[in-house]
């Protein structure tokens, strides 16, 4: 399927094949630095109804790298979504103001919305301004996903084959859903380390179960450091817990230290999507599996290409 | 044994319609669901049977309802909840139609999704549920992905 004009709601809307088509674009970037004419004149709007760091600034970085332009808003604060302005009001009108739209949002669902607005306005005539998602509630993050694969096959060289250990919040994790979901294109082993509360929701697994995948539950990281090619830490996300009391039952219960990384292969590498609180060490910031700062850093290739190819700028 | 027009033996408490839909092989429990959904609790004459005796299924709910036909799509819409269903169109007392329901694809705008922090209930959305699974029926949010089996799909109203 053609990336131009494409939504990017769902890693689910994308075959292993379209994946790998994004990352040679991105690894082409890297090597061949990027085109700052690519994308001149056009403009991207970066809708960030909730906190972010990382992507946010790496959209920027990736749209001005290729000579976009960009107009944004960071927190509903100081926005008309204050005054009571819904959604949808809202994509119609920066619809006129943009020729993407990338959109962070505390709802499960925002950006499937978000993009279905845009797609009936260009069934009225206008032009089609397609969405990414950078992360809607407790439901997806596919450019997160997106780097987190390159991220395995820049440190390990493949995907298939490899145990890949998820820790953390898996219940309101989102980038834990998409990984799990992408990962299900390859065949590889994946280990779920969480309380019982926080364990993986049950149509993440049922989905991994249709695709064959061998995937099992585990309580503590002990269980699965030795054999995990791949250690995928999560923050626990206080912000998505319903009840406080909820919150402070699991939270600090998972922390990588130097000596976790003890009973860890030479080969293995350390991700995390960030912000971290404690769940890492600082001090193992320093040992060559620690990898998620370079993680952090591929965003911007990633949402580099991904920008150019849904909006033209290559096939 | 004696088989009536709408399709019941004689003998049951239930009365006989002249024109109308009778909704037979209802899983126990379901029908008072399932005539609320379709709306039939509005007005028309409705008969309710619940835990009848059913020789292929031990007990089953029963809808008889007057002066009312099922569209297509209201008959997809039992299916959700009672996959084994079956609808019996009676005219002029005559059993004319038996039909058997089949699982949509897409139900559009009647569930709710169980999800709260979906954005179709914190914002004006139409809601779209889509099946994943047909047995058991599973359904999913088109937005936000959640699933659920349809049993414990939420109807508005």
């Amino acid at each position: 399927m053609e990336f131009l004009n494409r939504d990017i709601v769902s890693i689910r809307d994308f075959s292993r094949e379209e994946l790998e088509n994004v990352f040679a674009v991105a690894r082409g970037m890297e090597k061949n630095g990027y085109d700052a004419t690519l994308l001149n004149g056009r403009r991207i709007a970066l809708l960030f109804y909730e906190p972010s760091t990382r992507t946010r600034l790496s959209f920027q970085a990736a749209a001005q790298s290729l000579g976009a332009a960009t107009i944004w808003f960071a927190g509903a604060e100081g926005t008309s979504v204050m005054k009571g302005e819904t959604l949808k009001d809202t994509i119609e009108t920066v619809a006129n103001y943009a020729d993407a739209i990338v959109i962070r949002h505390p709802y499960d669902g925002a950006a499937r919305w978000a993009a279905e607005i845009t797609t009936r306005r260009a069934a009225k005539g206008e032009k089609k301004v397609p969405v990414i998602n950078g992360g809607d509630g407790r439901n997806e993050h596919p450019t997160q996903t997106m780097l987190d694969l390159y991220t395995i096959l820049q440190s390990q060289g493949r995907i298939d084959g490899l145990t890949i250990a998820m820790v953390g919040d898996l219940k309101y994790g989102r980038t834990c859903h998409s990984l799990a979901y992408a990962l299900g294109m390859y065949s590889c082993r994946i280990r779920l380390v969480a309380p019982e509360q926080l364990q993986m929701p049950s149509h993440v697994l049922s989905y991994l179960g249709s695709r064959g995948i061998e995937c099992t539950q585990h309580a503590a990281i002990e269980e699965v450091i030795g054999e995990a090619d791949i250690l995928y830490m999560t923050r626990i996300q206080r912000e998505r817990f319903p009840d406080e009391n909820e919150y402070n039952r699991v939270r600090g219960l998972y922390r990588v230290t130097r000596k976790t990384l003890q009973s860890a292969k030479p080969t293995m590498r350390l991700m995390h999507p960030l912000p971290r609180v404690d769940e890492i060490s600082v001090d193992v910031d320093d040992d060559a599996r620690s990898y998620y700062f370079k993680q952090a850093g591929n965003g911007v290739p990633i949402r580099a290409a991904l920008l150019a190819m849904v909006l033209g700028g290559i096939s | 044994m004696n088989v009536r027009a709408d399709g019941m033996k004689n003998g049951l408490i239930v009365s006989p319609i002249e024109n109308g839909t009778v909704i037979d092989h209802l899983p126990p429990g379901r029908a008072v669901r399932i005539a609320k959904m379709l709306g039939l609790t509005e007005g028309a004459v409705v008969i309710i049977g619940q835990n009848l005796r059913s020789t292929k299924y031990g007990k089953k709910d029963l809808i008889k309802v007057e002066n009312r036909f099922l569209s297509d799509e209201e008959c997809s819409r039992i299916a959700l909840f009672a996959p084994n269903a079956t609808v019996n169109i009676i005219r002029n007392s005559e059993l004319v139609e038996k039909r058997k329901v089949s699982i949509p694809d897409v139900v559009e705008g009647i569930a709710i999704c169980s999800n709260a922090n979906c954005i179709t209930n914190k914002e004006p959305v139409p809601t779209r549920m889509v099946t994943v699974s047909r047995s058991p029926v599973t359904i999913a949010c088109h937005y936000c992905g959640y699933e659920v089996k349809a049993e414990d799909l939420l109807l508005r109203g």
